[in-house]
């Protein structure tokens, strides 16, 4: 387990979400959630299937537009953004909130450099003057390709497929995917990251080589990063911060020790009653 | 008033050969997810073939007018069903599990290939044919304008009421229907629970042609004439109209159907016959700004 | 033509073929065999045509029995793997060395072809429609979004040039981009409210935008000249200098003897620059983040929003690009012919237009010039078959679709690489869902 000093200066809130309720026509998938992701640290949302978790991302992302609530992103330089009243592509754009989807979302026809660059687009529009200063080859437009090219270098070389930089993304073995998702994330430069479900099928050798790359995203990069995930080793390893939801409600929170040791969120796992999750702690113990 | 309610009448009449015709679109989209874009020349051909039976029967004596439209209407289904299983089989089923333009364009080449075969062997000229069906009842009268309800106006209607009525029982009701109905939601599975994917979706093709071919007859038994370029503007026209209703949806299409036979019909009463067409295509871009999946379509949810 | 596994051998083949020549007999039964036609009188006759039945009939029979013996010797034709293999390996190989040596044929075909009026036509008829395949495969290859009325901005252009020049008396080189400008603006004025259209919704709504245009050009007499269109449209003048026989004419000037060759020689390297222009900048774009967006539109819309591309910007420049090629070539298409009207704007266009690029391989700049090659040419060897010609056009388009759904040049050219270069099959692309 990591240990970063929960009390830092530099430790602000970058997320804070609240009174969060999203309704679909009568059934209420997220009710009255808040909950705050801590600016340099990696923050999980957790709970049993249908709890509503990707419900939350779709709305801090802009997927969907909450029915009520208020999700407010801060920058490092204290300028803060009211994420529910964002247009979608503003929220990484503006917002800088970047995020990977539960069943993969790549461009399966481009390349895995290809794939990098697109994250981009924003900094090389400008760059190319939006489009004409590149379709002239101005210089500027040049040295800007040249810099996109190596920060997508950067990341293939982070997620070990410099190699393969040229091959088709949909060709990509799984757990590849899953990494150039990540990296492709990354290269919007975002403040904070959003990863839904990313040790989703892989193998154990696989899981453990993403947390080695997500704790050194937020450690040589400073970034903050947001996580859905069922895989409990990779929530109990290098969660800083787990907030635990069912159905639609958050039940619990804390450090990964507490919430592991919680009742409630036993008894949501196991889908019964806090009396039976207790007696079946006590029987462990 | 009364000029409303003729063109009431008027626009009702055509709504319902658009209907029937947008029904053979929506159910093929339904199922296979593809326009089929030569199911307006089937419309055609349908046309073509009870002229050609009505020609036939006339000359070999028969003049019981019932007997003529029922054996006129049999044989048109009939024959134009074949037409629509023998286009799915050539140009659409090799094509089942490709690209999503192939079949597409492939069934725009079907179209036009059609439209060209009807050309080359009937003839490029307008086919009249004399009022088979006439007579009519006079519904009011007031201030000199008389409202009129033809028989074959009647005949166009009960028609189309009697076959959505057992269309529907075909599709709610039936085995034949609760396979379409599958094969609609997930065709690996309906197949897995052994539904004959391959012999339903040649049944939709084929129940799409038999209802056009019924449009095709209604439409000469109306207008009074045929002629090999009629499938193209009644196909875009039936086609808007089932994307209007909601494409995929079958009271959709008739909705739809309806709809832009009263827009039409209207327009050209009250404002101007030429822009009659540009007024359905606007109404139809009109309403999809708002609605973009038609008014009686499901709204698409973005899993994400 | 079933896919069903049946034993190989001729007497399988004769069976299928007997069935198939019984469906066509009862197809073929009133539709062939009985002819129609509206008599001295107006009272419609008709006459029977059994001759002509039994021929297509026995026709039917001969192909379909050939079809199947070739099929059960050579195995499955119709999945459209078997020529496939066997003909990428050459296409492969003309990729290398094939552009350049068609763009130099290109160059010269003039020069060969001077004495020869009608293939000189010709050229300039194939070059137009790679042009305007190069325009539509923005929107359709690059982009993904399916446009079906892709002709009304080819008449858009040309109405534009054939109204600025007759009433203004403007010079075709200040009109060609105003053409291309206004198009562009009417690709925005469609691109709005198709923004949240998907697929097949997005199909029927450029068809009726296509439609309404021409029914605008039929209609609004006053302006356009209705069904008999515009005439006297100015030919285009060699950068000022008339075209003509005069003293002041480009024959006189240059101290040549007139011909009226070196006007379609003129158009012919006109349009050739046009078309050029348009491959440049679209290869061009591709490498822009504007060409990329596009093309990561089509793979994954969600995706892009997620990566913070707008995508309303990205949809509309795509159709306003892709509307300005069509412009251009419309204008020219305006001053080659003098003459316009709506009749040359019909669905059969954009239907050809976006066969073209499905032919060539959705994406693919050298396979749409191909495909436009096979297709009009192939339209022209049909010339002496007017009545034919939509029949076997029609035809063909089912036979190349079910032969080569993803067209002739089946992967795409990536945009950018560290290593090497590479083509992606274009079993991976994404065709879009707009």
């Amino acid at each position: 387990m990591s240990a970063v000093p929960a009390s830092s200066a530099a430790h602000d809130d970058i997320l804070a979400v609240s009174g969060l309720t999203m309704r679909f026509g009568g059934i209420v998938a997220i009710n009255d959630l808040s909950f705050t992701a801590r600016r340099g640290e990696i923050s999980a949302l957790i709970g049993p299937n249908g709890a509503g978790k990707t419900t939350v991302f779709n709305c801090i992302t802009g997927f969907y537009k909450p029915t009520s609530g208020d999700i407010r992103l801060t920058h490092s330089d204290g300028k803060s953004y009211v994420l529910q009243s964002l247009n979608d592509f503003r929220i990484c754009k503006v917002a800088k909130v970047a995020r990977t989807f539960q069943n993969i979302r790549l461009f399966p026809g481009l390349t895995a450099l290809e794939n990098l660059m697109v994250a981009q687009h924003n900094a090389l529009m400008r760059a190319s003057g939006f489009t004409l200063m590149g379709l002239l080859g101005m210089p500027g437009w040049r040295t800007a390709e040249k810099a996109a090219i190596d920060l997508s270098s950067y990341w293939l070389e982070r997620i070990g497929l410099f190699d393969r930089a040229d091959e088709a993304a949909g060709n990509l073995p799984y757990g590849d995917q899953r990494r150039l998702e990540i990296a492709r994330a990354m290269c919007t430069e975002p403040a904070l990251l959003c990863l839904d479900e990313p040790a989703a099928g892989l193998n154990a050798r696989e899981s453990g080589e993403l947390n080695e790359l997500l704790l050194s995203i937020r450690d040589d990069r400073g970034a903050s990063i947001l996580l859905i995930e069922h895989d409990m080793s990779v929530v109990m390893e290098i969660s800083d911060h787990v907030t635990v939801l069912d159905y639609g409600v958050k039940i619990a929170g804390g450090t990964p020790q507490q919430v592991r040791d919680d009742p409630k969120v036993i008894a949501a796992y196991l889908g019964t009653d806090e009396e039976t999750a207790l007696a079946v702690m006590e029987g462990d113990a | 008033m009364a000029y409303f309610s003729q063109q009431l009448i008027n626009g009702v009449v055509l709504g319902s050969i658009y209907g029937l015709i947008a029904i053979g679109y929506t159910m093929v989209y339904g199922i296979v997810g593809m326009i089929n874009f030569a199911h307006g020349d089937i419309f055609m051909i349908g046309g073509f073939v009870a002229l050609i039976t009505f020609l036939i029967l006339v000359s070999i004596g028969l003049t019981f007018v019932p007997v003529i439209l029922l054996l006129v209407l049999l044989v048109a289904m009939a024959m134009t069903a074949l037409y629509g299983w023998s286009v799915e089989r050539i140009a659409y089923r090799p094509l089942r599990h490709s690209f999503r333009l192939a079949p597409m364009l492939s069934a725009i080449g079907m179209s036009f290939a059609l439209s060209n075969f009807a050309q080359v062997a009937q003839g490029a000229r307008v086919k009249p044919v004399p009022p088979i069906v006439t007579g009519g009842y006079t519904l009011f009268e007031r201030s000199g304008f008389a409202v009129q309800l033809s028989n074959i106006q009647i005949i166009v209607v009960i028609t189309t009421l009697v076959l959505l009525a057992l269309f529907t029982y075909l599709v709610s009701r039936t085995r034949l229907g609760r396979d379409m109905r599958a094969c609609e939601q997930d065709q690996t599975m309906a197949a897995l629970l052994g539904v004959d994917v391959d012999r339903t979706i040649s049944m939709t093709f084929v129940i799409g042609a038999a209802l056009a071919a019924v449009a095709g007859m209604m439409y000469l038994l109306y207008y009074g004439l045929v002629d090999f370029f009629m499938g193209f503007v009644a196909g875009i026209k039936a086609f808007t109209a089932a994307v209007l209703g909601g494409i995929g949806s079958l009271p959709g299409a008739m909705l739809g159907g309806l709809s832009i036979g009263l827009i039409e019909t209207m327009w050209s009463a009250y404002f101007s016959v030429e822009y009659k067409d540009v007024a359905a295509f606007s109404i139809l871009i009109v309403v999809l700004i708002f609605l973009p999946t038609g008014l009686l379509g499901r709204p698409e949810v973005e899993k994400v | 033509m079933g896919n069903e596994r049946t034993p190989p051998g001729f007497a399988a083949a004769l069976k299928k073929a007997s069935l198939s020549a019984f469906v066509a007999l009862i197809l073929f039964s009133l539709m062939v065999g009985v002819r129609t036609e509206a008599g001295p009188t107006g009272q419609l006759i008709y006459w029977t045509r059994f001759g002509e039945l039994a021929g297509l009939v026995s026709a039917v029979f001969a192909g379909s029995l050939i079809l199947e013996l070739l099929r059960s010797w050579f195995g499955p034709l119709d999945t459209g793997k078997f020529i496939p293999a066997a003909a990428d390996g050459p296409l492969k190989l003309a990729q290398r060395f094939f552009p350049l040596a068609l763009l130099i044929f290109t160059l010269i075909f003039p020069v060969i072809f001077y004495e020869k009026r009608y293939i000189l036509d010709l050229g300039i008829l194939v070059l137009t429609y790679v042009m305007l395949g190069w325009g539509l495969n923005v929107v359709v290859g690059l982009a993904g979004l399916l446009d079906l009325g892709y002709v009304a901005f080819y008449a858009v252009g040309a109405y534009s040039y054939a109204l600025l020049a007759t009433t203004f008396g403007l010079s075709f080189w200040i009109c060609l981009p105003l053409a291309g400008i206004l198009a562009a603006f009417w690709g925005v004025l469609l691109g709005f409210p198709v923004l949240r259209l998907k697929g097949d919704y997005l199909a029927i709504v450029t068809l009726a935008f296509g439609e309404i245009i021409r029914l605008v050009l039929i209609n609004w007499q006053t302006l356009t000249g209705g069904p008999n269109g515009i005439t006297g449209i100015p030919r285009p003048s060699f950068f000022g200098i008339p075209l003509t026989p005069g003293d002041d004419g480009f024959a006189a000037r240059f101290g040549l003897e007139f011909s009226p060759t070196h006007r379609v020689v003129f158009l012919y390297y006109l349009i050739l620059a046009l078309a050029l222009l348009t491959n440049w900048v679209t290869i061009r774009l591709r490498g822009l983040p504007i060409g990329r967006a596009w093309e990561a539109m089509r793979e994954d819309e969600v995706a892009c929003r997620a990566l913070g591309i707008n995508i309303t910007t990205t949809k509309l420049t795509a159709f306003a690009t892709g509307a300005m090629f069509g412009g251009f070539a419309g204008a020219f298409f305006a001053t080659r012919q003098g003459f316009i009207s709506p009749e040359s704007f019909t669905f059969h266009e954009s239907a050809l237009v976006l066969a073209i690029v499905v032919l060539g391989g959705m994406g693919s700049q050298l396979g749409v010039a191909l495909a436009a090659l096979v297709m009009i040419g192939g339209f022209e060897l049909f010339r002496d078959f007017e009545q034919y010609r939509m029949l076997v056009f029609g035809l063909a388009m089912v036979v190349l679709m079910v032969w080569r759904p993803r067209g002739l040049v089946g992967h795409r050219e990536a945009t950018v690489f560290l290593h090497h270069r590479t083509e992606i099959s274009a079993e991976l692309s994404r065709e879009g869902r707009g």
